[in-house]
């Protein structure tokens, strides 16, 4: 395998309801991304971008995506229907073919010009669930009762992440909610799809983000330290919600396995958790003590949860901790589909 | 650096306008256990698989890879969804191979399917667009300036379209998989059938078809424990470009001829029209068949539709284009493009049947996408590059 880095990443600060098109929002990630790392659009040999259809409304809505880029002379640029955190990992199986050195990888999410709820709900069996519109929420309530139940998490551990997420959020310029708020604060807030309360999902923003990745010397040409990735890996369940065990996660088990995340501790995570009773499940997924290791210090999807960009806004995230010099191992990690059924986990090191 | 892969298994749906008989999940099924069948493995020998579809509006399905996991028994295993517009079966193979080639898995699966008479392609192609310009014609009112432009610059005669419709509807009758089995086409029958988008007649469009193409790549050591054909990817290749901007030239466009150049780079190939045996072009109307030709090097500008015109696109020609009938004759959007680059395979690999090209060597699958800007291409071969 080649060493292939996060060298530089961009973000886009959380809004609701811009008015922006997608070109508008990727444009200026990209431009940042590109300059902070000093490189001109002519040095990327491959562009990867992940975006979903639904949110825009439209078919084929990645296509004007090209012009963000500035796709002349033409390039070499692929499309995930899926979140950019995948778009990732094809740009990194791209460079690992040695085709490239240097890649883009770009996401944007307007979860908030449509229903979302209602929009994520379109991915379940369109036989015999999704005409039921039972929501995406609503499934995911369904698997914190089931956890609750089984004795897996407490209200009061699911409000003890919330609580932690909004406060380290106001260190966070691109996150949306922000503050201070005591766990029985938030426990005494009223159910929005019991058993969750509004603070246990993730909150729909509009965002836009774009990370730079190179090989080998390109890396340590364009970054300081740059961050290394180690492992990536993703895999997925199935779908039916009666045929799996909700109370745990078994495809990022299984993707944290063969990221290596246990070889070694892990400073920080950014575990891309929508529901705080998902948090809960992925640390023990991916065998993270929130003793040793800093859990989402961003605040994660439940102050910004930009669909279809949160999961490589993990990304960003962890490469910053790297890059600053406040992480020597990290873990990013993405999720898509109804309770956490599909997981991308990825461990990241400085040098 | 990157290792050698090669297809060892090709399996494809019978196509056709209505598969009322099964689901979407059940028409997935039907390409992938035909696929692993022609492989000879079963379903637990895959490492990993990859699934490629054009917008998930057709069928009325957000990301429908994670509800289709379960019938595709991936769970415990990565599956990866590629959406590149109408190249997206092409692009989704180049990935499905870039994960082998890359050295990261060692047998991977990959599909591309279209159900489309799940939903209407004609009205999701022409949505209103949020924030943006409705061009509401569908493909056909997209392209047919474009292939006006093809044939002012070039004084190429009418009928070229006609005849290569003809040619592929005629190659259609010789595969069992075709969507449309039309024997009695004359030239004289097919310039009198109606003009659709002027210069576009009614023959010289496409279907919308429900199918789907599974192909099953391995690296170069499980393949030479593989004892059936083979066809090894001696390169692959994608190129975009914008849709549109002042002076682009949309006829030829420039990222399908970097595309072109950069594959024959790739496979050692200085003269595509001597060198390559056979072409599974993406050719959803006609005249993008003489186009596609100047525009991947086949033919010198402007010079395409001789080709088209002397037979050598024929069967029986020097360059045999679509010999299974083509888009022309099978388009399930999301799985066309992937149809081209298995049909490729199928005749490097000696399978095509009835529709075999004698001794073909090197094939080249081919697949564009978007307003002519999304290209994608591989080159298999019978020998080891």
């Amino acid at each position: 395998m080649r060493d292939v880095a996060i060298v530089g990443t961009a973000q886009r600060p959380s809004q609701i309801e811009t008015n922006l098109t997608s070109v508008e929002l990727i444009l200026p990630v990209i431009h940042e991304a590109l300059t902070k790392v000093g490189i001109e659009r002519s040095e990327v040999g491959f562009w990867c971008h992940g975006s979903c259809d639904y949110m825009s409304g439209q078919p084929f809505s990645f296509v004007a995506a090209v012009d963000a880029i500035g796709a002349w002379p033409p390039i070499v640029e692929s499309h995930v229907e899926a979140d950019g955190a995948l778009a990732l990992y094809e740009a990194w199986v791209k460079i690992q073919t040695g085709e490239c050195d240097v890649a883009v990888v770009f996401s944007n999410g307007k979860t908030t010009s449509g229903p979302i709820d209602r929009i994520l709900t379109l991915q379940a069996d369109p036989y015999t669930v999704a005409p039921l519109w039972p929501g995406f929420d609503a499934m995911s309530a369904l698997q914190a009762r089931v956890c609750l139940d089984a004795g897996v998490v407490t209200e009061r551990a699911m409000a003890e992440v919330a609580a932690r997420s909004l406060a380290d959020a106001k260190n966070n310029a691109v996150a949306y909610a922000k503050g201070d708020h005591s766990v029985d604060e938030l426990l005494a807030r009223p159910y929005t799809v019991a058993p969750l309360r509004a603070h246990d999902c993730g909150l729909p923003v509009d965002g836009a983000n774009a990370v730079v990745l190179a090989a080998g010397d390109a890396a340590r040409r364009l970054a300081k330290r740059p961050a290394w990735i180690r492992g990536i890996d993703h895999r997925i369940d199935t779908q039916r919600l009666g045929a799996r065990n909700l109370t745990e996660s078994n495809s990022a088990r299984v993707a944290a396995q063969h990221a290596g995340v246990g070889h070694d501790k892990v400073d920080v995570a950014e575990l891309l958790a929508p529901y705080t009773h998902q948090e809960l499940l992925l640390r023990s997924a991916l065998g993270l003590d929130a003793d040793k290791t800093r859990i989402n210090p961003s605040g994660g999807a439940l102050v910004a949860n930009p669909a279809m960009a949160a999961g490589l806004a993990r990304f960003a995230e962890a490469a910053e901790a790297i890059f600053a010099g406040g992480a020597d191992r990290a873990v990013a990690h993405c999720t898509s589909g109804p309770c956490l059924q599909q997981n991308l986990v990825c461990v990241m090191e400085g040098e | 650096m990157a290792e050698r892969c090669a297809v060892v298994g090709v399996g494809q749906t019978n196509h056709t306008s209505c598969r009322a008989d099964v689901s979407i999940a059940g028409l997935v099924r039907e390409a992938v256990d035909r696929a692993l069948a022609d492989a000879r493995i079963s379903i637990d020998d895959v490492d990993a698989i990859v699934i490629g579809k054009a917008p998930d509006m057709l069928e009325g399905i957000a990301m429908p890879e994670l509800w289709l996991a379960e019938a595709l028994a991936a769970h415990g295993k990565p599956v990866f969804r590629v959406h590149t517009a109408g190249s997206v079966g092409g692009s989704t193979a180049i990935v499905a191979a870039q994960h082998v080639m890359a050295g990261i898995h060692g047998t991977v699966l990959t599909i591309g399917f279209e159900k489309q008479s799940d939903g209407n392609a004609m009205w999701a192609l022409s949505v209103p667009i949020p924030f943006g310009m409705p061009v509401h014609a569908g493909a056909g009112g997209y392209f047919s300036p474009i292939v006006r432009g093809y044939i002012n610059r070039s004084g190429a005669p009418s009928h070229i379209g006609v005849m290569v419709a003809v040619k592929d509807r005629t190659n259609a009758c010789k595969n069992p998989y075709a969507h449309l089995h039309e024997p009695d086409w004359t030239l004289e029958k097919a310039m009198e059938t109606p003009m659709l988008w002027d210069p576009i007649r009614f023959i010289e469009t496409c279907p919308s078809s429900d199918g789907a193409m599974a192909l099953v790549l391995m690296n170069e050591e499980r393949a030479d424990r593989h004892s059936g054909p083979k066809a090894w990817i001696h390169g692959t290749s994608m190129r975009s470009e914008p849709t549109a901007f002042a002076g682009r030239e949309q006829v030829s466009p420039r990222a399908g001829e970097m595309c072109a150049e950069d594959l024959w780079r790739k496979a050692g190939i200085t003269n595509p029209a001597k060198q390559i045996d056979v072409v599974e072009m993406y050719v959803p109307f006609a005249w993008f068949e003489p186009m596609w030709l100047e525009n991947l090097g086949f033919a010198e500008r402007n010079q395409g539709w001789r080709m088209v015109e002397d037979g050598l696109t024929e069967m029986t020609g020097s360059l045999p284009v679509n010999p299974s009938g083509g888009v022309l004759s099978t388009n399930p959007i999301g799985a066309s493009g992937m149809i081209r680059f298995g049909e490729a395979c199928m005749q490097v690999m000696g399978k095509a049947g009835e529709h075999q090209i004698d001794g073909a060597r090197k094939a080249v699958g081919h697949a564009y996408g978007g307003g002519s800007q999304f290209f994608a291409m591989w080159l298999v071969s019978s020998d080891k590059p």
